[in-house]
């Protein structure tokens, strides 16, 4: 009906090359990243075997396998979330259903906020004040892991708070009509029905854990140790501080063995990232509301 | 009638449920405090160390404008943190030079021009990027970025703040662009309509309409990467080369505030005076970065009232 007039066609090219700068940006932040991924896979993939994954480093960590650290990574984020999943889900379940809105929780939301923001060496310097030495727990296990506990605890209040949230106001308002107390209305209906957006929450913390290393150096994890932790006041080693000592604490390290520790973590990292994000998308997908 | 006068009493009763309705309640509560709790915690405790410091050694001109920083030496100890804020300062910046545009470029790709399942891809794309732990972004300033700056530029060394603030960059940009991104799709769709109807170009409307209203939470985006770079630790650490130098190119070697407590803190002596002063600094990193968080919250908010 209308033919493009000079003036359209000119925005219609500098829309196309608008589009393709930014999209541009876009890849040139992601190519960086799937470089790296390659060159770890390339120059660590040899390393990492059953052995390496199941047996103790030898020969001063130049040699053997990463089991200590592997095992006191797992250590260390069951015990953060033993404590920081009941307490982020009380503090979410508080904020969902019972905060009024006043100054007050505002306030809380802001210490969630800031807590979130509390640089990582800065929760170590708590974790050593308060759980090492005014509580008494030594560097120990559970020192470190409630020093991850606080430091994740933001992450799980929000996602489990997003997730109660979007259970639609109507299904409590059901429950009240029948006479069921607030406790009943949550624990049998907004709980069930939010579960599985906690769920997410959780696993994007386990993610988030495992690689956190500096509020783990003074509280807990140690450099190298002969034998496993047997006690949450045990010290431990942990993969991600097992990083730092093969790439920079070591001299005449074989190059493979950093990348192959790297490779380890990262995996690890990534594949709770990716399974968080599937059961997202496969629960978006099967909403019923 | 009296069948229903006792069904009426029952109703205020206060049975097994009520109670633990009421317990329910306190436990919850005291769940949502403890974040209020914590950082009160966090503040006080490592206060408590560092007063030891404050209160005897501390001198405020030596502490904050002396490059200095010789808490080991016998004679006469130093405790100025000026060459540690350069240090931090550049790497911060250099990283913010980076990630800025980047991290803009791709917020408005995403919210503007990608639809659909390229949309869900690049999400969970920049989603995968910021769950990359620092001590493998340390690691990869260490063994990837250190030998390609010495060979590209033809330096002596690679560790310098070129490299931590490319990958300091390469960290902050994805939690950016994610909130970036949520400051865009914040704009409500009713202006880029009237703005299209009015004969706006897709790029006249992101410059001229989405662009400026969402212009305090693209900022909040901005400040809380700078808050991440600011705390961010072991990557810094590693990739700086950790040497006390006031920098006068991107070629230097730096070293930040956070790595100085990481790399110091195992080899002092509790109470000591090196120890407090280590403590000292984070107070200081404490309440610079809660001043961050908190205008960025300010900002943020105040487009979501606005």
């Amino acid at each position: 009906m209308f033919d493009a007039t000079e003036l359209n066609q000119k925005n219609e090219r500098v829309e196309k090359l608008f589009r393709a700068g930014f999209g541009l940006m876009t890849v040139m932040l992601i190519i960086p990243v799937l470089i790296i991924l390659t060159t770890l896979v390339v120059k660590g993939g040899s390393v990492v075997n059953f052995d390496f994954l199941f047996q103790s480093p030898t020969n001063g960590m130049t040699a053997g396998g990463i089991f200590p650290a592997l095992l006191g990574t797992v250590w260390l984020v069951l015990v953060a979330l033993l404590i920081s999943v009941p307490l982020g889900v009380a503090a979410a379940v508080y904020l969902s259903e019972y905060a009024p809105e006043n100054w007050f929780t505002r306030v809380i939301n802001l210490a969630i906020i800031n807590l979130a923001g509390v640089p990582s060496i800065v929760h170590a310097l708590f974790g050593v004040g308060a759980f090492v030495l005014f509580f008494g727990f030594g560097t120990s296990i559970l020192a470190a892991s409630l020093t991850l506990a606080i430091m994740t605890l933001p992450l799980i209040i929000v996602a489990t708070r997003e997730s109660l949230q979007a259970v639609p106001y109507a299904f409590r308002e059901a429950c009240w009509n029948m006479g069921a107390t607030r406790w009943q209305t949550i624990r049998r209906v907004v709980l069930p029905n939010a579960i599985s957006g906690i769920l997410t929450g959780v696993i994007l913390e386990v993610s988030r854990t495992s690689g956190e290393t500096a509020p783990i150096m003074f509280t807990g994890a140690a450099f190298f140790l002969p034998l496993l932790p047997q006690s949450v006041f045990d010290q431990t080693m942990a993969l991600s501080l097992h990083l730092f000592v093969v790439s920079t604490q070591v001299p005449d390290m074989p190059e493979a063995v950093p990348y192959g520790v790297a490779l380890v973590l990262i995996c690890l990292v990534l594949l709770m990232n990716s399974l968080s994000i599937a059961l997202r998308v496969y629960l978006r997908g099967r909403k019923k509301w | 009638m009296s069948e229903a006068r006792a069904q009426a009493s029952r109703v205020g009763q206060r049975n097994r449920d009520w109670y633990i309705d009421k317990a329910v309640e306190i436990i919850v509560f005291i769940g949502g405090i403890s974040a209020i709790i914590f950082i009160v915690g966090i503040f006080v405790f490592i206060t408590k160390e560092g007063l030891g410091f404050l209160a005897d050694t501390f001198d405020f001109k030596e502490f904050f404008f002396s490059p200095n920083w010789r808490p080991t030496s016998e004679a006469n100890p130093t405790y100025g943190i000026l060459a540690l804020m350069a240090g931090t300062a550049s790497v911060t910046g250099l990283a913010m030079l980076v990630a800025i545009p980047f991290s803009l470029g791709a917020a408005i790709y995403v919210a503007e021009f990608a639809t659909g399942k390229t949309r869900e891809a690049l999400k969970v794309l920049v989603e995968l990027l910021a769950a990359i732990p620092s001590v493998v972004w340390g690691f990869i300033g260490l063994s990837i970025m250190n030998p390609l700056i010495i060979d590209l530029f033809n330096v002596p060394i690679g560790l310098t703040v070129l490299n931590a603030g490319i990958i300091l960059g390469l960290m902050a940009a994805p939690i950016m662009t994610s909130i970036a991104e949520d400051a865009l799709k914040a704009v409500p769709d009713r202006y880029r309509e009237a703005a299209e109807a009015m004969g706006a170009t897709r790029w006249q409307v992101i410059f001229k309409v989405v662009l400026p209203a969402a212009k305090n939470g693209l900022l909040g985006a901005v400040l809380l990467g700078v808050g991440r770079g600011f705390g961010e630790t072991m990557a810094v650490l590693m990739a700086t080369g950790h040497a006390i130098n006031i920098p006068t190119s991107v070629f230097d070697s730096v070293r930040a505030l956070t790595a100085t407590i990481a790399a110091e803190l195992g080899e002092t002596a509790n109470g000591s005076d090196h120890y407090q002063a280590l403590f000292t600094i984070g107070i200081f990193l404490f309440i610079i970065t809660f001043l961050i968080n908190l205008s960025a919250d300010l900002i943020v908010r105040g487009v979501r009232k606005g």
